[in-house]
């Protein structure tokens, strides 16, 4: 069940979205964000979705593949859509007893949705056509600049990176860890919630305990593999801007430009 | 017990690493003799051969591992790598390029999630050029033959292919000698004969020096050379059959033998006078064999 989350996962492949420089991915998706919580009407909502659509097409990931990364927040976002629809003042449309439903509240409500959707779409598409280490190579990259006011853009990078590589292996550990506490008659699932969280307990020490034990590992070979830091380091793939980029900026204003101007027109 | 090791017109011209009276405590406070990890090692390391050093837990195999690339500093005498002193900290790098190390655990010493990413760490940090750096990584996936692999996530491997990645990531460093820090250990059998077949392919092939730490009898009975450590001694060096032929002394110190040899041992002590110092299956087959051949005389 842990296996099934996508986010934050790698999807290998070698389309157009793949090609594309991480800082330009990076970027872009800074601008898409920015557009998200600019839409103020449904045209821009279709707008986006036009894009999205395009944008997976020619990362060439499965649809469904994109979409279970919406899955794990799911709850958030009903969550989200019922307060939105509740706590909304306006034209009332609907009530009983202290329950309201409002105009603007529906409206509210399928904005929200519709945002943390596409929001998670975008995010979930830059790290499945974005390998960690380009991904975190891009970043290191762009805050570059900032080195000179203390950013430690290496350090923050190598950090992500090193993160990213144990997410499936310290998933495969948790998992384990509760077979082996369910074996030994652990109850998960009964009880109120404090019962719940304590039920925790059995799995989160040794997950730690072994977490450190791997990170003591790692910072040995690493090491031995004559890490030291940032400086005069040289990478394998070498980011570069090609053609591809400037397409790719092309198609993102043209979006940006779309969406606003559906906000001041329609 | 001291253990002659070094003839000494071979020395210096073809050794890569040299150790001299190494002495190490973990704690340095209290340099009480029984706490030493390594009481006065002796060994040289030749270039091209194939060593094993042999021991159960806690004999100092590993420490003595990590003295060979300045993860650990002597306490007491010197190791000395191409010329090089390890407690050198100004050429610490030097060191650990030409002394690539393989540990044990094949989850923990990958760093990037992308096989080829990983392989390219060390000459990134060495600070290669792109372009060399692509050659060294096709280069070493093709030597530890991953190279349909180098765009997977390394998560997806069995640990055998978790633990070749990782000696290919150290053969991109361009190293003169590969130890492997009891780099089978966590290993299925299957994985267990895909590293030994990697690292004796290398050995005989790109002449890569390799210093295999292990317990296993088997890997060791492949090398050129086996040296037997006890708590933090070496006690017995030599070939590996004349290492396993003296089946009595190694039960001593807790080591078993190659189960080959244990059968010739077994069926020597019952009187069938046969020769212990067989290593291979075929030739434990071909020994009985002949044996029977003969008539079969026992001895008294």
């Amino acid at each position: 069940m842990l296996k099934d989350i996508t986010l934050g996962q790698y999807f290998p492949g070698n389309s157009l979205i793949h090609r594309l420089d991480p800082r330009t991915k990076i970027l872009c998706i800074v601008i898409y964000i920015t557009v998200i919580f600019c839409i103020k009407n449904f045209w821009g909502y279709g707008i986006l979705a036009i894009f999205t659509a395009l944008c997976i097409f020619s990362s060439k990931i499965p649809f469904s593949y994109v979409i279970k990364g919406v899955k794990p927040i799911l709850v958030f976002v009903v969550f989200t859509a019922v307060f939105n629809l509740f706590l909304t003042n306006g034209r009332i449309i609907w009530s009983w007893g202290f329950l309201k439903i409002t105009a603007e509240g529906v409206r509210l409500a399928i904005f929200m949705v519709l945002r943390l959707f596409f929001l998670v779409m975008g995010t979930s598409l830059l790290t499945l056509t974005t390998s960690p280490i380009a991904l975190t190579d891009g970043i290191e990259r762009l805050l570059s600049p900032f080195k000179k006011i203390g950013v430690p853009a290496h350090e923050l990078a190598m950090m992500m990176t090193i993160a990213l590589r144990f997410v499936p292996t310290l998933l495969e550990e948790t998992e384990k860890i509760i077979k082996a506490q369910t074996a030994r008659g652990a109850d998960f699932e009964s009880g109120n919630i404090i019962n719940r969280a304590k039920a925790m307990i059995p799995i989160l020490i040794p997950l730690f305990v072994g977490a450190f034990r791997r990170a003591d590992d790692l910072a040995v070979a690493m090491e031995c593999r004559c890490y030291r830091g940032g400086e005069n380091r040289t990478r394998l793939k070498e980011l570069k801007m090609t053609k591809t980029d400037v397409l790719g900026w092309v198609y993102v204003l043209v979006f940006a430009m779309l969406v606003f101007a559906s906000n001041i027109l329609l | 017990m001291k253990v002659k090791l070094l003839d000494k017109t071979e020395k210096n011209t073809d050794t890569i690493i040299e150790i001299k009276d190494l002495e190490f405590s973990y704690d340095d406070t209290d340099a009480n003799e029984t706490d030493a990890v390594l009481k006065g090692i002796n060994l040289c390391v030749k270039k091209g051969e194939f060593l094993a050093v042999l021991g159960h837990n806690g004999s100092g195999k590993s420490t003595l591992a990590k003295h060979l690339n300045a993860i650990l500093v002597p306490t007491g005498g010197t190791v000395m790598v191409d010329g090089i002193n390890t407690a050198d900290e100004n050429s610490l790098y030097d060191i650990r390029q030409k002394v690539g190390m393989v540990f044990q655990n094949p989850d923990n010493q990958l760093v990037a999630t992308i096989v080829e990413e990983d392989v390219a760490f060390a000459p990134e940090n060495l600070g290669v050029e792109p372009k060399e750096i692509r050659k060294r990584v096709d280069y070493s996936l093709d030597a530890v033959n991953m190279t349909k692999y180098k765009d997977h996530s390394s998560s997806m491997l069995s640990g055998g292919q978790k633990q070749r990645i990782a000696v290919a990531g150290v053969l991109a460093m361009k190293p003169e000698v590969i130890v492997m820090d009891e780099s089978t250990a966590m290993l299925d059998p299957v994985g267990r004969r895909e590293i030994m077949e990697t690292v004796k392919k290398l050995n005989r092939q790109e002449k890569m020096t390799v210093v295999m730490i292990t317990h296993f009898m088997e890997e060791a009975a492949q090398a050129d050379r086996v040296v037997v450590m006890d708590r933090g001694e070496i006690v017995m060096e030599g070939e590996p059959k004349e290492i396993f032929s003296q089946v009595k002394k190694l039960k001593k110190i807790g080591l078993d033998v190659p189960q080959t040899t244990e059968l010739l041992y077994s069926l020597r002590k019952s009187g069938f006078e046969l020769n212990c110092d067989i290593l291979t299956v075929e030739e434990c087959a071909a020994e009985i064999e002949n044996f029977l051949k003969d008539g079969g005389n026992s001895c008294d």
